[in-house]
């Protein structure tokens, strides 16, 4: 009997993709975030109110995935920007490869802001890459304020913690700084907001969370042209 | 439940290998897999011994080495294995702790019959 060394990553094809995709994404100036949560923690609402917000012509779109159904890609249509729903058939997660087909008849030029709504589930998403910039996680106060151990995986891969449908507050047993002392433990950098998509507090934090996100890679796009055109 | 998609993703890799030793049979397959991976070692393990039944890669077995979340203190430099997520440096109380390992998803090795 022999063995031979592999060292290589389970998922090493879906992270090619995943990388193409990054560069894709980097070669056009786009931010493109990955959305995720348990079913029901309000990502499409969320979504809703973003594209609500932003003037007519602005550069977005959005890619949403659901195991059946074209439900959520009918709401966020009604905003004008583009959506294309993925629909996964049965499995519980987007990967690489269905972002790389939904793409392929948009022209990247046109955008520079990419949102996907992962399949909602707390555990299969985390394992794959989508070349996105961050991982966005999605919490309402109708689920536990322990999430975030239960289901470390996903939340120590993501950038933000969204807790949301805060305006159930007095009628839910969800402890905020609970969660937020929970996240941290698992994510230490983790940045957090408070919002609620239904009242719209705390709206304008997260919108200026997402314009800075967005200028700064426009800035690295900028600068990074110039690098390639020899100005500098 | 993703387990399924991973299982079928390491015997993707390790036809992919076989596709390159014809005459090897191979006998099992190493994969490391980290406690923040979000992947469950026994229906990892489920789901692929229900793919190589009765496929051309039988008899292969799958053996899991499971890594925890290791954490290393950039104060002092002491690398430790995190109980109850407490990320905090155990010698110094530094609670801005580096994860240094535990989100492994990796194939180590693979297992032939010397022909």
């Amino acid at each position: 009997m022999s063995r031979i060394p592999l060292e290589k990553k389970v998922l090493n094809e879906n992270d090619l993709i995943a990388a193409e995709l990054r560069a894709r994404f980097g070669a056009h100036g786009i931010l493109c975030l990955n959305f995720v949560s348990s079913p029901g923690a309000g990502k499409t609402l969320l979504l809703e109110k973003t594209l609500a917000a932003f003037p007519k012509g602005e550069r977005v779109a959005v890619l949403t995935g659901d195991v059946q159904t074209d439900n959520d890609a009918r709401r966020l249509a009604r905003w004008g920007f583009p959506v294309k729903q993925i629909t996964t058939g049965g499995a519980c997660h987007l990967d690489a490869r269905m972002v790389e087909r939904a793409l392929a008849d948009w022209r990247l030029e046109e955008l520079d802001l990419l949102l996907i709504e992962n399949v909602g589930n707390l555990v299969c998403p985390a394992s794959y890459d989508l070349g996105e910039a961050a991982k966005v996680v999605v919490l309402s106060v109708a689920e536990g304020d322990d999430k975030p151990l239960k289901y470390p995986a996903m939340f120590f891969r993501a950038s933000l913690l969204i807790l949301s449908k805060i305006d159930l507050l007095p009628y839910v047993p969800f402890r905020l700084a609970t969660a937020r002392e929970n996240a941290l433990k698992i994510h230490p950098e983790m940045e957090i907001l408070e919002l609620s998509s239904t009242t719209g507090a705390g709206l304008d934090a997260w919108q200026a969370w997402l314009e800075a996100r967005r200028r700064a890679t426009r800035a690295e796009f900028h600068s990074a042209a110039r690098v390639i055109s020899g100005q500098v | 439940m993703h387990e399924l998609s991973i299982a079928n993703s390491i015997l993707e890799a390790v036809r992919a290998e076989a596709a390159r030793r014809p005459d090897a049979r191979f006998l099992k397959v190493g994969v490391r897999v980290g406690e923040l991976s979000g992947v469950e070692p026994e229906a990892l393990s489920f789901s692929f011994q229900a793919l190589v039944k009765d496929s051309d890669l039988e008899p292969l077995t799958l053996e899991i080495e499971r890594r925890p979340r290791c954490q290393c203190c950039p104060a002092c430099g002491r690398v430790f294995r995190v109980h109850d997520y407490d990320i905090t440096c155990p010698d110094c109380g530094e609670g801005r702790t580096r994860c240094i390992s535990g989100h492994e998803l990796e194939m180590i090795y693979l297992e032939l019959e010397d022909v």
